[in-house]
């Protein structure tokens, strides 16, 4: 469903922010993304979903060539950025429908598909609120169901629950899961350790733009540590909090 | 551009109007300025210049401050998130800018109803068919305006952009001669104006507005407003295609 093959990119400010980066995701698969603040999660989204272009290695994603096909990839794959992308002052509900017809869905398609997602994330009632009337949790949850609107086979979450109160969150992994039930295949990055181990087949561990490690929880948990503590030493340091300049 | 990219502008352009209608507050913001111009200007101007002159001059004082700043509308969308949630659809990129060009040319239509409604009553005397062709005019220049707007807004710091572009619009009203022919000015200012692609529009409007409908000023203006409206288009097609935009 995803395979890279020394993905990297350099801003032109000279930010080396990812250096070669090998990923492979199974169809139906769950795999978590985990690092510190900086290490270069959101900079792979966004070049795996076409926003970024790479300067250098190459990438298929859905079946697609990431640098000669980059409009049949963003047909096939939804993308839930880090920060959301949902409209303060219009009403979410008329957002997310154009959203779906700008996949090519017609009028009364595009209707009948929000009203499902809606339903699906238990959003129903609440088309008509401008985004900054919603709370944190629908919020969230609206930017997932942008990401869903066209059923997408490959689904990237950017820390879906980053700022949610612990029940918000165990509801979106409930919503997570379902999606995999449902045969889409889901690639998120997350800061929680709890997360990634209660949701994700698999775990990839990025640090300075480099693979560090990766397996199932257990393997990474082998020998009796806990996620927290491989993490700490895979990475010399610890996942929330802030890396001292 | 494809059958598809017509319906992706088409969308865009649907959605943004219909939010812009539903916020008639902003609508009539940009037409403040102009409007106190006409009111406590106009009577003054009227005591040794026509209205017909004047009124053409205010419309290109509304197209700057309108579609001119209408980049502040495409940074709240930059910032919201809802810019790069619809650049990961397959939607063209020049079609997502077109429909939201297309709104501001729209919009820019309204407000110049509204001040050509209220200079009747103060006294224009325009024939209906020349006030009708140069709305064409006003379409064509909202178009670029708004492009450029744009292409200004995705490429200077955000915080500069509001005193820059605020700054920009003084000396290109100026120039253009909006509040005084340019036949008055001295020989290097009238030499200088001639650089402006708003003076040969403006001179346009104000044959047209005298019931002029074909001759040389006014083949000059359509010319300048067709070629200046071209390069506007590629220059905020190229901002849109690139990528952080
Ligand atoms: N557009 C950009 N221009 C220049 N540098 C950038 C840009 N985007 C990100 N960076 C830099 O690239 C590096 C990686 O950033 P990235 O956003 O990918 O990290 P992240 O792993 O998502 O971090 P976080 O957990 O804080 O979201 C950082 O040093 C960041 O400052
Ligand atoms: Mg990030």
């Amino acid at each position: 469903m995803l395979t890279t093959k020394g993905l990297g990119k350099t801003f032109k400010s000279g930010v080396e922010a990812v250096r070669g980066v090998d990923l492979h995701v199974d169809e139906g698969e769950i795999v978590g993304f985990l690092g510190p603040n900086g290490a270069g999660k959101t900079t792979t989204m966004r070049m795996l979903t076409t926003l970024l272009t790479p300067t250098s290695g190459s990438a298929t994603v859905a079946g697609h060539d990431l640098l000669t096909d980059p409009r049949a990839i963003r047909r096939r794959v939804g993308y839930v950025s880090q920060h959301g992308g949902l409209s303060p002052a219009s009403p979410a509900g008329e957002e997310l429908e154009l959203h779906a017809m700008l996949y090519g869905l017609p009028r009364p398609a595009a209707r009948a598909r929000v009203a499902e997602v809606l339903a699906r994330l238990e959003l129903t009632g609440l088309e008509s609120t401008p985004g900054a009337a919603l709370s944190g949790g629908q919020q969230r949850r609206f930017d997932i169901a942008f990401g869903l609107v066209h059923d997408p086979v490959l689904l990237f979450l950017d820390e879906p629950t980053t700022g949610l109160d612990p029940q918000s969150r165990a509801n979106l992994w409930s919503h997570v899961r379902a999606l995999r039930e449902g045969g889409t295949t889901v690639f998120l990055t997350t800061h929680y350790l709890d997360e990634a181990d209660a949701l994700c087949d698999r775990i990839v561990i990025i640090d300075h733009g480099v693979v560090a490690a990766e397996g199932t929880p257990s393997q990474l948990k082998s020998g009796g540590r806990t996620l927290d503590q491989a993490f700490l030493d895979i990475t010399g340091r610890s996942l929330r909090e802030e890396v001292p300049a | 551009m494809s059958a598809a990219a017509i319906r992706e502008t088409w969308l865009v352009f649907h959605h943004t109007t219909r939010i812009s209608l539903r916020h008639k507050v902003g609508l009539l913001v940009a037409a403040v300025q102009p409007l106190f111009f006409l009111v406590l200007f106009g009577p003054i101007f009227a005591t040794f210049g026509d209205w017909e002159t004047l009124v053409p001059g205010l419309i290109v004082q509304l197209g700057l401050l309108s579609a001119g700043l209408a980049g502040f509308g495409i940074v709240f969308d930059w910032r919201s998130g809802v810019l790069e949630r619809q650049r990961v659809t397959p939607a063209s990129r020049l079609a997502l800018l077109l429909g939201r060009v297309l709104n501001n040319a729209f919009t820019l239509v309204i407000q110049t109803v509204l001040l050509v409604a209220a200079a009747y009553a103060l006294g224009l005397r325009a024939p209906l068919a020349g006030v009708l062709a140069a709305m064409v005019l006003v379409v064509v220049l909202g178009v670029s305006l708004a492009a450029l707007s744009y292409a200004a807004a995705l490429t200077l710091d955000e915080y500069l952009f509001a005193p820059v572009m605020t700054t920009a619009v003084v000396p290109l009203m100026l120039l253009s001669g909006a509040f005084l022919p340019m036949s008055m000015a001295p020989g290097w200012l009238e030499a200088l104006s001639r650089v402006s692609p708003f003076r040969h529009v403006l001179e346009a409007m104000r044959e047209l507005f005298a019931g002029h409908y074909w001759n040389a000023t006014v083949a000059t203006g359509l010319a300048v407003v067709v070629v200046f409206t071209a390069v506007s288009l590629v220059i905020g097609a190229r901002v849109f295609h690139r990528e952080n935009a």
